[in-house]
């Protein structure tokens, strides 16, 4: 069994959010090559960037993809802001954490119910599954999660991917108090579902152990948008500093950049903010979600989904929390005079940490553009454990027939978005 | 956006619609005949070329969806680049085979319809997929009679 050289290439990956091949080596029973060759085009948004307007670039970062649209625009926004002394108000602070909530859970939603789901359940898709009793209650299911994340996205950003509303210094218009009541019905409606999810995703028996550090923004209340970068070996960075701490590179045989921090591969997502953060959940969720939570701290890859399937609850809970309590009191616009700065802007999208560095002229307009994505950050630890992945199974005795769908489910377990990670240009920062 | 539109339509498409090649719901897709092609995205290689190609000639009717399909959208922002930077991202296109422009679908294959929008429009999307729907008779034409 161990003497046999094979290549296992799997073109055009899918189920996940962009595109990608992958590419493993077998020589002599041992793995040695694995990779994902990232085949998205570059579309340069970093370039793209340079000479628009300060104030009006979230609209153009937004469309580096479809998916995470409204982390782009926050993170974006937050960094302007940064760079000009902005500070927003409080109710602005509380509608952008509702955008992330409606984010993470249409987006997780997503990923785990259309993209993993099928895989649990043995089948190539949701549009496989029965027509009539539990898998079809469970796709109803799926799609009602999914669609109140939507609602939540359009009330509060007036659309759910490239959202209109939100701006520099605060949004162009405010929720009433009765649609937001509507959507909290809406979420408390679907919250059975989103904990019964859990329960799949917990009891699913997909393992694969990796080793390695993890890195997520902590807080007080588990939100999206700030808080302190921490590591899972206890270090504290400011956001200032994160960027001193990795190191980016080309990765040959990809349209995807890789980073490195303090020169090893690194994980960023769902599973390191649970490993991290997860006594800071909202205290009904951590009610509820007792057994699953207690997995974490976690190092097998296929907990990024249980953390996510977590999260969409969290979501849920805080959610429902702000738009209850929130006033929604329209607020005089800020004043905002651009001027020449440079900014740092830090968040948790729903894949990970990202990370905009933007410096604006003396005329407002944006001077120079870096960007860390959260599937770049994993894209060296995807690589390696694809290959440590098929020696195990290889170990184990699994044909060459079988490793395919083995990878397909790993890789999906780290939820990549190929569309974020591949257009920037490397960017020599000064 | 198609994977937002899917929320509410699902179960009415998935009665209506015969999915033969869509790798962000299934993997085991089949490029072969199809009554209506709806592609997303702007060409910018020849392996892109040849893929919409393909799918043209295997589709009855081709419909573009979303800006980048129609316009060229944003992926064809780097054509109007100023030189400075045109030079900088040179090395990577020609590294990665990547045209001088990016172009539309229409560019490169004849296109029947065209859903323009970042996000494309969704009212337009239904619109062109009822019209295709009634066209291939998998709906009743308004005002016709049963046979």
């Amino acid at each position: 069994m161990h003497n046999h050289n094979f290549d296992i290439t799997i073109k055009n990956l899918s189920k996940i959010e962009g595109h990608t091949d992958v590419e493993v080596e077998v020589r002599d029973g041992k793995v040695v090559g694995s990779r994902m060759r990232v085949n998205e085009n570059k579309r340069f948004f970093t370039e793209a960037a340079v000479g628009k307007p300060a104030l009006a670039v979230h609209q153009i970062v937004s469309r580096i993809c479809g998916t995470c649209s409204v982390a782009h625009l926050m993170c974006c926004i937050n960094c302007v802001e940064n760079a000009l002394h902005v500070e927003p108000s409080e109710q602005t602070l509380a509608l952008r954490d509702l955008m992330l909530y409606g984010l993470n859970i249409r987006d997780h939603a997503m990923h785990l119910y259309l993209f993993c789901l099928p895989d649990i359940f043995k089948k190539d898709s949701v549009l496989e599954f029965a027509d009539s009793g539990y898998e079809h209650d469970l796709v109803h299911k799926a799609f009602d999660v999914k669609s109140a994340g939507n609602d939540l996205g359009t009330l509060i950003g007036g659309r759910a991917v490239h959202a209109p509303f939100p701006q520099v210094g605060g949004f162009l218009k405010i929720p009433k108090k009765e649609d937001a009541k509507r959507v909290a019905q809406t979420l408390k409606g679907i919250r059975a579902a989103a904990v019964e999810f859990v329960d799949i995703f917990h009891k699913c028996d997909f393992h694969f152990d990796t080793d390695t550090t993890y890195i997520a923004l902590r807080n007080k209340r588990f939100s999206y948008l700030d808080g302190d970068l921490m590591t899972s070996d206890g270090l504290c960075i400011g956001h200032n500093n994160f960027r001193h701490h990795l190191e980016k590179f080309v990765v040959p045989y990809s349209t995807a950049p890789g980073f490195e921090f303090h020169g090893r591969p690194y994980m960023v997502g769902a599973m390191s903010r649970m490993n991290i953060s997860k006594d800071t959940l909202h205290k009904d969720t951590v009610k509820d979600m007792g057994k699953p939570l207690k997995e974490f701290p976690s190092a097998n890859v296929f907990h990024n989904n249980l953390a996510q399937a977590i999260e969409i609850v969290h979501c849920i809970d805080s959610a429902v929390e702000l738009l209850e309590k929130m006033d929604f009191k329209e607020e005089p616009k800020k004043q905002i005079k651009p001027k020449k700065s440079q900014g740092i802007g830090v968040m948790e999208a729903p894949r990970g940490t990202l990370y905009y560095n933007l410096s604006i002229d003396g005329d407002g307009k944006i001077e120079n553009a870096d960007l860390v994505i959260p599937t770049s950050q994993n894209h060296v630890k995807m690589d390696l454990d694809i290959g440590a992945l098929v020696q195990e199974k290889l170990d184990a005795g699994m044909g060459k027939e079988d490793m395919p769908l083995e990878i397909e489910k790993l890789i999906r377990a780290y939820d990549p978005c190929m569309s974020c990670a591949t257009h920037f240009l490397r960017v020599k920062w000064k | 956006m198609f994977v937002e539109m899917l929320n509410k339509n699902y179960f009415a498409w998935k009665e209506l619609l015969d999915f033969r090649y869509c790798a962000v719901l299934k993997s085991r897709n089949v490029l072969d005949e199809m009554d209506v092609a709806f592609v997303e995205g702007a060409i910018s290689s020849d392996r892109e070329k040849e893929k919409l190609e393909l799918i043209r000639s295997k589709a009855k009717y081709l419909v573009a969806i979303g800006s980048c399909a129609c316009t060229g959208g944003p992926s064809a922002q780097r054509n109007d680049f100023p030189e400075n930077i045109k030079v900088k991202i040179d090395p990577f296109l020609k590294r990665w085979n990547l045209y001088e422009k990016v172009l539309p679908l229409d560019k490169v294959v004849k296109v029947d319809d065209k859903v323009d929008g970042c996000p494309m429009v969704e009212p337009v999307f239904l619109k062109v997929l009822d019209k295709y729907l009634k066209e291939f008779g998998v709906v009743k034409a308004e005002g016709a009679k049963d046979a």
